[in-house]
């Protein structure tokens, strides 16, 4: 099995993530990671979803969203024409002595740190899961206290939008 | 002098006077009215009760019914025999959670059904108020879409929403849950003239270039088998089915949705194929080279063990549903649409290929082979010594009752006896509940498609067990003049589960005895289902022989002011033959108890 991501435009009203979560439960798929948030046209949100399974089973998972009324449109995101990130929030165990190894893996990852305390500091990072997991490999020495992780977004690379050719389909599409 | 300008206004203002002021259960009233709708089943209730008071002046029938359940599935009743919406009507929470049953039958059968219920008001909503239920969230994975509606200016376009969506692609179940604050607030009345669902378009046309390859591999194919389901029957394509059969001469098998889709008096009819199927559908399946698989869903009784089942056999599958189409056994060519469309399509191009190519299947072998099986191993039983075989009643109830009759089945063995020994020759001329498998169904069904159908006769065939879980609608039947015939076939058990228990535990019968027959079964009559009939002003009959069996039925055929109920004492121990136990190979048919057809003497 493995990780596919999808991104689904759903209409922005009530109930439509539970509508979405409801049909993963139902079927059986397992959902990896689920971010939802608005998009450039208020009535759209986007929903990226990690789901891991097989070819074929994915082929349901797609089918099935699209036989939602609310949903407006299903892509899958090839990994290799797409980017993705993930946003994580890491507090770690610091003192004196090791504050500035910790700083120093920071600034190896391109993070940064967001608080500061006497026994802590707190790192902001992105990357995509790879990444993130590196750097929590090399963090984890010195005393992870807490993580905070977002689930994945992607967004295509190159200039085509998928809120766009959803738009023109609907546009063109009667509403039989 | 008078201004152009002013009448021009004046005009204006005569013709589209300002929006007239309704309350909100007015306005839902007045939307199904102009949904087309010619009758309800349900039951008021204090959220729903606003709606109630405007349903008391309208065109609309409203039924009162005495268990939410059969509101559920006389609506299902209702959509089966007309090809429209059914609508049923409930209060909030116990109200709407008593049509859940009845909307995931309509889900899993894919019914067109609306269902309506009161929800107590927004302002409440989420604080445990009285009656109060998350039927929304609760029929979120059993219907096609579901409604919350808190403001009365949104009723009239859910209610045109609920109807396209329920009767539009596969048809399903919609849910229109209206809070009670929104059924009393004041609004106006818009009825959308277009439909904005721009996540929904249902139908496509089927492409041309799957519609090609299919043919192709129609001619190619030697052994072929159209595998026939509940989609013909919702496309209205039985027609188109007969012509597709006329051209190609390709043999027919009908799942237990599409029983009628396909007359049964036809030479090229297999009969049903599955658990219960006949050896010919059944075995047509097991060897064909190729499934031309129209509106089916390969379910589980269908196909038994996937692996094993039609081994050798390309698929073709057409479905309007894109989701079934390589769900459980994957298509070598999918097509998408409508079964009538679809098969319009493929006869334009069989035809055409016939004339550019010059090709065309050729059967004649596979055909002696099917249709040897057919006359070989038809669907028989013995009857027994003494007492009244099952089978016998419902063959007898077919030949009086004829195929313009309507049939509603329960679930369980006197559904499959049915399917086997009714003879079906007309698309609508048989419900069930196939894929819930929910007893209970029959009575109101039945109901439902008397309302809808009040010219025909129809027959509930049910079970002693299933016709105690809805016989309460009788009550509606008598006082609502709604003359329905019952027959129930009492063997005074769960007479399917006591098979299972007979082959696959021993004979032990945990929990199967019902004691609805007579004494020297050792049974209580509990109840006397004569006095249960009379009870509920309807006239019941009783047959314990086959020697009254023809009067008892004409009986029950002459009786066209009341409802009908028929005892029907039968012999306890029939069994459904043949069968294919749960999980194994279709190859593993049974044609009776230790009894396979012989395979190696079957050769093509």
């Amino acid at each position: 099995m493995a990780n596919h991501t999808l991104s689904v435009l759903v209409e922005n009203t009530p109930g439509v993530l539970a509508r979405v979560s409801s049909l993963f439960m139902r079927r059986g798929f397992n959902i990896e990671s689920l971010a939802v948030g608005p998009t450039e046209i208020p009535e759209i949100s986007r929903m990226t979803i990690v789901v891991n399974v097989d070819m074929l089973p994915l082929e349901q998972v797609t089918k099935q969203l699209n036989k939602l009324v609310n949903v407006l449109k299903v892509v899958e995101l090839d990994s290799d024409s797409a980017v993705e990130r993930e946003l994580m929030l890491i507090k770690v165990r610091t003192d004196v002595a090791t504050r500035g190894q910790v700083l120093e893996t920071v600034q190896l990852f391109r993070a940064k740190v967001v608080d500061v305390a006497h026994e802590s500091v707190t790192i902001e990072a992105t990357g995509d899961s790879a990444k993130l997991a590196a750097m929590l490999n090399v963090l984890e020495p010195f005393g992870i206290r807490e993580i905070a992780q977002s689930g994945r977004v992607a967004i295509g690379r190159g200039t085509r939008s998928i809120t766009e050719r959803a738009m023109r389909t609907n546009a063109s599409g009667t509403s039989n | 002098m008078i201004d152009d300008h002013a009448i021009q206004r004046g005009r204006h203002k005569m013709t589209e006077p300002a929006p007239e002021t309704l309350t909100g259960a007015q306005s839902l009233v007045r939307a199904l009215e102009h949904a087309g709708v010619e009758v309800i089943f349900g039951i008021p209730g204090g959220a729903i009760l606003p709606a109630y008071d405007p349903l008391y002046d309208s065109s609309i029938r409203h039924i009162l019914v005495r268990h939410e359940q059969g509101a559920g599935h006389a609506a299902q009743g209702y959509a089966m025999v007309t090809g429209k919406v059914g609508v049923c009507m409930a209060t909030s929470g116990p109200g709407a959670t008593n049509l859940v049953t009845a909307i995931a039958d309509a889900y899993l059968d894919s019914v067109p059904i609306v269902a309506v219920t009161g929800q107590v008001a927004s302002t409440v909503i989420g604080s445990d108020a009285f009656q109060e239920a998350d039927i929304r969230g609760i029929t979120l994975p059993i219907t096609k879409h579901s409604y919350l509606v808190t403001d009365a200016a949104d009723i009239p376009r859910v209610i045109a929403e609920a109807f396209h969506i329920a009767l539009s692609g596969r048809p399903g179940p919609v849910l229109v849950d209206i809070a009670k604050d929104a059924l009393q607030a004041n609004t106006t009345f818009v009825w959308p003239n277009e439909l904005a669902l721009p996540g929904y378009r249902p139908s496509s046309r089927p492409h041309n270039k799957q519609i090609r390859e299919a043919a192709r591999l129609i001619a190619e194919a030697k052994q072929p088998v159209l595998y026939v389901g509940g989609g013909i029957i919702k496309a209205d394509a039985s027609e188109q089915l007969a012509d597709l059969v006329e051209l190609t001469q390709i043999p027919v098998v009908t799942t237990l949705m599409a029983r009628g889709a396909f007359p049964d008096s036809h030479e090229l009819h297999l009969g049903m194929p599955g658990m219960h199927g006949t050896v010919a559908a059944v075995g047509a399946l097991q060897k064909s080279d190729l499934l031309i698989t129209l509106g089916a869903r390969f379910d589980d009784r269908v196909t038994g063990d996937l692996d094993s089942f039609a081994p050798d056999a390309k698929v073709i599958h057409a479905d309007i549903d894109p989701a079934e189409i390589s769900k459980n056994r994957e298509a070598d060519v999918p097509i998408v649409g409508d079964a009538k469309d679809v098969i319009i399509d493929l006869i334009k191009a069989l035809q055409k290929q016939t004339a550019d190519d010059g090709l065309t299947g050729e059967y004649a072998p596979w055909r002696e082979f099917v249709l040897g099986l057919k006359s070989k191993f038809p669907v028989a039983y013995e009857a027994p010594a003494q007492g009244l075989a099952p089978q016998t009643v419902i063959e007898r109830i077919s030949k009086a009752a004829g195929p313009e009759a309507v049939y509603a089945a329960g679930v369980g063995q006197h559904q499959m006896w049915s399917t086997h020994f009714i003879d079906f020759e007309r698309p609508r001329q048989w419900l069930n509940s196939g894929g819930a498998g929910t007893m209970g169904y029959s009575v109101p069904a039945a109901m439902g498609a008397k309302v809808g159908a009040p010219e025909r006769v129809v027959w509930s065939i049910d079970g002693d067990g299933c016709f105690q879980m809805t016989n309460q609608e009788l009550a509606t039947c008598a006082i609502e003049g709604i003359p329905i015939k019952v027959a129930v076939i009492n063997n005074s058990s769960l007479g399917m589960v006591r098979q299972w228990q007979t082959l696959f535990y021993d004979g032990r019968y945990s929990n199967t005895d019902l004691h609805t027959g007579p004494e020297s079964i050792g049974a209580r009559r509990i109840p006397d289902f004569v006095k249960l009939a009379d009870a509920y002003g309807c006239v019941g009959l009783r047959c314990e022989s086959i020697d009254d069996l023809d009067d008892v039925i004409a009986q029950a055929m002459s009786i066209n002011d009341r409802p009908v109920v028929i005892d029907f004492v039968v012999e306890r121990d029939a069994m459904v033959w043949p069968m294919v136990a749960a999980g194994t190979s279709n190859d593993d048919i049974k044609i009776a108890r230790d009894l396979a057809p012989e395979w190696d003497e079957e050769v093509l």
